[in-house]
């Protein structure tokens, strides 16, 4: 599966991608979240907000 | 027998968790929190789940989940009321100190004036940290009364009203490192040290992991913490004090475990299945 990043356009691949999973763009490091797996789509993954946490 | 697991994000726990149970052969509903609707009146098919295990990054969501599925008799891991004891620092505090679990001494107050006397009281350094936050977000060590004044007017002019609830702990000479164990219903399964320079030790902001071992001291400490706060599945935070030994500094609720099983040589999501199975199947009554 493919798709690019949102922030730098990269082409990114991803064998079996996981809708609501975070991955890191290899190219400009940005956090992204898989928002649909078929096809591929990607989104910048949402902010650490101030009650995220264990 | 139908189980929910409720998440914000497909971390790398969520992942394991998920191809535990495809492993198992364990039919599961997967809940992303931004799309679930509460209906107070109408629990509908939510009550089919025999438990749901709570997997939310935001602990407000998580706690207020919790609470409606409770109050639904909808079995969760963990509980609404465990959810309210541990994302509550001061909650975990008072419920530790109230059961007898060994643990740092803390200080409350409401204004600067009556904190600057309290900190004064348990001598400097001395750390603040908010009520409610993790991964040692907003954790500040004040060594001296100049810096405590400037974090107290700044905690009050720029934080909502919970940056107002001053919750001062006393500084733990502890030896570079701190212990995270990993505690599921009646035994402490696990436990690692965190190593890290600097005096906050959280993975997140650095800590390295290696594997500690469970003593018959560190598991009697956490298993009566993790009952102090509720119990079932909870990542205990202890410090070794140089003269008192361990002492519990925190409890987390929706436990971080990717680095802790190669370390504690355990499969932490085959024993979390293993209890909120369990769980499930009423063997084990939560709510």
């Amino acid at each position: 599966m493919q798709a690019n990043c949102p922030e730098c356009e990269a082409e990114i691949t991803l064998d079996k991608p996981m809708r609501g999973e975070i991955i890191v763009c290899p190219d400009c490091g940005a956090e992204l979240e898989v928002t649909s797996e078929n096809p591929l789509a990607l989104d910048l993954a949402p902010q650490e907000e101030e009650d995220w946490g264990e | 027998m139908k189980l929910g697991i409720l998440y914000s994000r497909v971390r790398a726990e969520e992942k394991l968790l998920f191809e535990a149970l495809d492993a198992r052969g364990v039919a599961y509903d997967k809940i992303d929190d931004r799309e679930v609707i509460f209906d107070l009146h109408n629990p509908g098919a939510w009550r089919e789940y025999g438990v749901v295990l709570e997997r939310c990054i935001n602990h407000s969501r998580a706690l207020n989940a919790l609470k409606i599925l409770n109050d639904w008799r909808v079995p969760t891991v963990n509980t609404a009321y465990v959810a309210s004891v541990c994302g509550d620092k001061l909650a975990t505090s008072t419920a530790l100190v109230h059961h007898g679990v060994p643990t740092t001494r803390v200080q409350v107050a409401f204004t600067p004036e009556s904190a600057i006397k309290a900190i004064e009281e348990l001598g400097y350094p001395v750390i603040l940290k908010p009520a409610v936050g993790s991964w040692g977000r907003l954790l500040s060590k004040v060594n001296d009364r100049e810096a405590a004044e400037a974090i107290l007017e700044h905690k009050e002019t720029l934080g909502s009203y919970h940056h107002s609830i001053f919750y001062i702990q006393e500084y733990i000479k502890k030896p570079g490192r701190d212990i995270r164990a990993f505690v599921i219903g009646d035994e402490t399964v696990g436990a690692i040290y965190r190593a890290s320079e600097h005096w906050i030790t959280n993975t997140a902001r650095g800590g390295q992991a290696t594997g500690c071992p469970v003593t018959p001291e560190l598991d009697r400490i956490c298993v009566a913490a993790a009952k102090a706060v509720g119990g079932g599945i909870v990542g205990v935070d202890l410090l070794e004090d140089p003269a008192r030994g361990l002492l519990v500094n925190e409890v987390n609720y929706t436990i971080e475990f990717r680095n802790s099983i190669t370390t504690t040589g355990v499969d932490i999501p085959q024993r979390i299945l293993d209890y909120v199975l369990a769980v499930a199947r009423g063997e084990i009554k939560v709510i």
